[in-house]
């Protein structure tokens, strides 16, 4: 999501799955798209029938996507930069930047200070790496002549999610060379910086043959132009690395120089790990956002304030200008009349962050004992989080713990049936935690929206009331704030002030007693205080306090009394318009004034989607303009101008500051301008790019008793593993493993590894194996398949270990918990568990049960190498 | 009432099983228990009383570079099986209470409250489509969703497919664009594209029809499948031929007997 964010101005995919129809090249990485994403997938194979497109698919295993793809390249798990770096290069090299595109609309001629130096310099990290500390200064990422808020102590304890406003000025006139000569221009250290991502370094590094690697270069490189497009789909694939994001950034690189951006055919459609992901990050369940993708404040002596809260993410131009206008709606939204101007619209009443309260970073203190109780609501980190052994235990450490779910899930059950219990590690009558599991309504139980991976709202109405005592969590959560406000009325102290001023009058409706869902939406689109009329979108909101909007970027979706667009169901065109709402203002494709020319006309017929009405004076087109629709192609701001004002007529990514895609990104990520590839933080082998640093350097592995590392190289565990989904399983498995049509499709645990490896290791197709990793054992039965390879890589053979991660002990069918063998890591920027790449062995033979398991694995643990 | 028919054309099919689960939703299916099979991800073996669609995952060994839709090797590939709805069903030939009947719109339908379970019908299908289920005493297959085309919708796996592998429609529509994709599919290259309708046996072609690469054996489609009632007028001759040798050997046993 920050890998958007910053290279683009918004973390979400930036078209929608029906535009892969246009494509004339897909590459799909860092995803199985046909097995999990296969609704979506639709439309690649549209793009692969009706447009002659070809379809890509780079990934350690050939899956059910492989299968339909024309090239099917496989990697070794974890170096996806260094075959994303390796089509830069190829694309610096060979001259096929689409320049008339990348000159006027990215950053590539902007200047950087002079204290930048690359990690070419300093053989791995950037300048302003504290290796004590652990983390970077940005001070010598900036733009020349460009002050920003640097990164401090207090915004560490903050997260990546939020797109940075960057809190300063970047003027128009911030130093620039269209000549790109300049040896400080983004061009040049982009060069630089990529030099030595070969074709030779990666087959040496990741596995892949140079000439199978150039004939994928040549493929999607030349679907770029006026007259082509190519589009990249991604998944967790690439997220759930020790770099994901700055995997995405070069994705967003990529894009931005082959002009892919904005343009129909084109763009990254990031595809989220579940239903309405997006979602819960719009509306977030995340503990460093708060809606719309405002930051929650942290907490930092002198600056605990509202003022200079506003003065950090506030941007003099493009739409973060209206930052505090966003928060105050936000506000307002939340407290009612009680947020006002006199007391900083209730700023104080928000929780302010001390550290990281990502779900790692709590989920240790919970192992310490630290936490009294937890509400766990549709998640299953029993199963489906990193280092199960560790999870388990932790909970076990709560004073109460609630889960409301569909079935009893294995976080529910830890305390009777998970592998702790049955290898005598955790006992039941020794585990003081009070399990409350409520029973929770199911999708058509309820009124709601998903918010899915285009940024699209869907609202379902309820077709049927749950059965029993099963209520919705919007139910649950508006009754226990009804009874919380209740228990606090009257109280006096600061500490109650945030639920007593909170505004809770949702009207209910039904016989359950539901509350109106939607009344919330239509709070989150934004209302007039005053008239009480619903506002047409975020351009309406005020920010002195007569408007309210629970969250901006979704400002629109509810526009009047009985228009819902989110319910409507008309579509008119390819795109979908009239049939839900996607945010921003319903734009399917967003950054679309990319798709016309500075000039406004559009970059061919071909590829047209919005242009310039010289008669109309205004924007038009197939999509709604992510643009000011009046504002002319050749508009120049004054010097003063802010917000989009402050924007140039040809300025299309009007998120960032400076209007332009970032290339290069100074600010808003942790580790690094430029994405580099680092090996996982498990791995066979050592850096090939630079001997100082293996592993990415900011990223936190957490390093514990019950979280050990193998060290690179470690001979107790040569292989490379990797974990993945199947379409037949949903995450955890709790709404696929205890249904009987989709458990019996996919019945058992099995580890996929090539012919090679089950040779050498006397492993049968069809008999068991078990799965080490300094964290756990497993077992699994063993699929011999030829859509394993092994690889060839700086010189020696690395083999590679595939294992789906659906499985529990609850439902219908049950096998090991595969997560159980990762380890707890967070990247730098938002926390994600790195789960695609780390090391194992595998051993043919059943995994011991009881407290001999325990055994089994720490013998194997202290074997020597 | 036009004559229906699905063409499943597997180079769209992507292996989810969409069509497997529907069928088995809409028409309120059995599972066919939690065995793990090792065949590829086939896990519910064949079409049989409690599975009416069904993937078969056939795989090959990859070429590194090329996918599956590549025309030089079709590496993994999925197709979804199905009752074939034979234009002649040895199924419906066999059965002898009338319960098997040919529907308005082409299919071929196992009654459920006239089947008397003698499984007749089992053995006289050529594709091993049609199974008794023992507990419930009666033979099941795929009803062609007569329940939903009589209310003008389409079967229920058709619906879920998201390819439009499952293409579902009037029976000479798409006979005509079985034989347009297979002609586009070998001009791309693949010259193992082809469409099995087995016209010329005694079936006289199908009502589901294949379109697949490589041999159409590897997804249960055999080559040359026959009802066996073709066989009926060969059988009663032999039948006849075996009684009169039969009656003439004991005739002469006898007759020579007398004589002593």
């Amino acid at each position: 999501m920050p890998g958007l964010g910053t290279s683009f101005g918004r973390g979400g995919a930036t078209t929608a799955q029906s535009d892969l129809a246009n494509a004339d090249a897909i590459l799909i990485m860092g995803s199985s798209m046909a097995e999990n994403h296969p609704v979506g997938f639709q439309w690649v194979m549209e793009a692969r029938e009706k447009n002659g497109a070809t379809i890509i698919h780079v990934d350690p295993r050939f899956t059910r996507t492989s299968a339909m793809a024309d090239i099917w390249l496989p990697l070794r798990a974890g170096t996806d930069i260094l075959f994303l770096g390796g089509l830069i290069n190829y694309v610096l090299t060979n001259d096929k930047m689409f320049r008339e595109y990348v000159l006027p609309y990215t950053n590539l001629s902007t200047v950087i200070c002079e204290g930048f130096r690359d990690t070419e310099d300093l053989d791995g990290v950037f300048s302003g790496w504290d290796d004590i500390k652990k983390r970077y200064d940005h001070a010598t990422w900036q733009y020349q002549n460009v002050e920003t808020l640097g990164y401090d102590e207090g915004h560490y304890g903050g997260g990546g999610h939020g797109k940075e406003g960057t809190g300063t000025s970047h003027p128009n006139g911030c130093e620039r060379d269209e000549t790109l000569q300049h040896p400080r221009c983004v061009y040049q250290i982009l060069k630089k910086h990529f030099a030595r991502y070969t074709p030779e370094m990666v087959e040496q590094g990741s596995g892949i043959p140079k000439e199978q690697f150039l004939k994928v270069a040549e493929a999607f490189t030349s679907a770029s132009g006026p007259d082509k497009t190519a589009a990249i789909c991604y998944s967790v694939g690439w997220t759930q690395h020790s770099k994901g994001v700055q995997i995405i950034r070069s994705a967003a690189i990529l894009q931005l120089l082959l002009g892919n951006i904005g343009r129909p055919g084109g763009g990254i459609l990031a595809l989220r790990g579940h239903a309405s992901i997006q979602g819960s990050t719009d509306i977030p369940t995340l503990y460093d956002i708060l809606p719309g993708y405002l930051h929650m404040p942290f907490f930092k002596s002198g600056h605990n304030n509202f003022n200079d809260y506003i003065l950090r993410h506030k941007s003099r131009k493009g739409l973060w200008f209206n930052y505090d206008t966003y928060f105050i709606n936000l506000m307002k939204a939340w407290y009612g009349e009680n947020a006002r101007a006199d007391n900083d619209w209730c700023f104080d009443l928000i929780p302010k962050l001390t550290g990281d309260h990502s779900h790692f970073g709590y989920w240790l203190d919970m192992r310490e004992g630290k936490m009294d109780g937890l509400f766990v609501l549709g998640q299953n980190p029993a199963v489906g989080a990193s280092n199960g052994r560790l999870e388990r235990t932790a909970l076990s450490k709560l004073k109460w713990l609630v889960v409301r779910d569909m079935v009893e899930t294995e976080t529910a059950s830890f305390w009777y049936n998970s592998p702790e219990i049955e290898r005598g590690e955790l006992k039941t009558e020794d585990i003081a935690t009070e399990v409350f599991l409520f029973p929770a309504a199911g999708t058509a139980e309820k009124a709601g929206t998903f918010t899915n991976t285009q940024r699209l709202l869907q609202f379902r109405e309820l077709a049927i009331h749950p059965p029993g005592h099963a209520r919705s969590d919007s139910w649950f959560m508006y009754h226990l704030g009804r009874r919380l406000k209740k228990k606090v009325e009257g109280k006096v102290g600061k500490r109650y002030e945030p639920l007593q001023k909170l505004q809770w009058n949702y009207k209910t409706e039904g016989p359950l007693k539901e509350p109106s869902i939607s009344q919330v939406l239509k709070e989150i689109s934004g209302w007039d205080l005053t008239s009480g009329k619903q506002v047409s979108g975020y351009k309406e909101l005020k920010g002195d306090g007569t408007t309210a909007s629970g969250c901006w970027i979704y400002s629109g979706v509810f526009p009047a009394e009985n228009l819902n667009k989110a319910l409507i169901r008309s579509p008119k065109n390819y795109l979908g318009h009239g049939w839900g709402f996607s945010w921003p203002n319903d734009v399917r494709i967003i950054y679309n004034r990319c798709s016309a020319r500075p000039d406004g006309r559009p970059w061919s017929e071909r590829k047209k989607l919005v242009w310039w009405d010289e008669e109309k004076q205004e924007w038009t087109g197939i999509d709604t303009p992510d643009f000011d629709k009046k504002k002319r192609p050749d508009y120049q701001p004054p010097e003063d101008a802010t917000g989009t004002n402050g924007l140039a007529g040809d300025k299309p990514f009007i998120l960032n500051a400076d209007g332009v895609g970032w290339v290069f990104a100074p600010t808003g990520l942790m580790d690094g301008p430029l994405p580099t590839h680092y090996e996982p933080l498990e791995s066979p082998l050592h850096n090939p790019l630079y001997r100082s640093h293996d592993t990415n350097p900011p990223e936190d592995k957490k390093i514990r008793p019950d979280n050990e590392y193998a060290p690179i190289g470690d001979g107790r565990f040569p292989y490379v593993l990797s974990t993945y989904r199947l379409t037949e399983h949903h995450t955890a498995g709790g709404m696929s493993r205890t249904l009987p049509h989709l458990a019996e499709l996919q019945p058992e645990l099995f580890c996929e590894l090539s012919p090679e490896l089950a040779a050498d290791l006397e492993l049968v197709h069809g008999e068991w194996a078990c799965i080490y990793t300094p964290r756990s054992v497993i077992e699994a039965r063993v699929m011999v398949t030829p859509r394993m390879r092994p690889l060839w890589v700086q010189g020696r053979t690395v083999h590679q270990v595939g294992l789906p991660y659906h499985w529990g002990y609850n439902g219908l069918v049950k096998g090991d918990v595969t997560n159980d063998l990762l380890p707890i890591s967070e990247e730098p920027n938002v926390r994600i568990m790195e789960t695609k790449a780390l090391v194992c062995d595998i051993v043919p033979g059943r995994r011991a049960t009881g407290p001999e398991a325990l055994k089994q694995w720490k013998a194997h643990k202290e074997e020597a190498a | 009432m036009t004559t229906t028919a699905f063409l499943t054309d597997s180079t769209l099919c992507i292996g989810c099983k969409a069509c497997e689960v529907a069928c088995k939703e809409w028409n309120e299916l059995g599972d066919d228990g939690h065995t793990w099979t090792g065949l590829s991800y086939d896990n519910t073996g064949a079409v049989g009383h409690s599975t009416w669609r069904h993937v078969k995952f056939v795989e090959a060994a990859p070429l590194l570079g090329f996918g599956g839709n590549a025309p030089d090797l079709a590496s993994w590939t999925f197709s979804s099986d199905v009752c074939k709805h034979c234009e002649v069903a040895g199924c419906l030939e066999a059965c002898p209470t009338g319960a098997i009947v040919r529907t308005e719109f082409g299919g071929v339908f196992v009654q459920p409250d006239v089947c008397n379970g003698c499984a007749y019908c089992v053995v006289s299908c050529p594709f091993g489509v049609v199974q008794k289920n023992s507990d419930d005493g009666r033979a099941f297959k795929c009803t062609f969703c007569y329940d939903r085309q009589k209310e003008g919708l389409q079967p229920a796996c058709a619906k879920a497919c998201p390819t439009e592998s499952i293409k579902f429609g009037d029976i000479d529509e798409l006979k005509l664009a079985a034989q347009v994709r297979v002609e586009e599919l070998q001009s791309r290259g693949m010259q193992d594209a082809q469409l099995y309708d087995p016209t010329e046996t005694s079936v006289k072609g199908l009502h589901a029809m294949f379109i697949t690469r490589g041999d159409p054996k590897q997804y249960n489609l055999p080559p040359n499948p026959e009802v066996p009632t073709v066989y009926l007028e060969s059988a009663w001759k032999s039948s006849a031929l075996a009684a009169g040798v039969l009656v003439l050997g004991g005739l002469f046993a006898f007759l020579g007997s007398a004589r002593r």
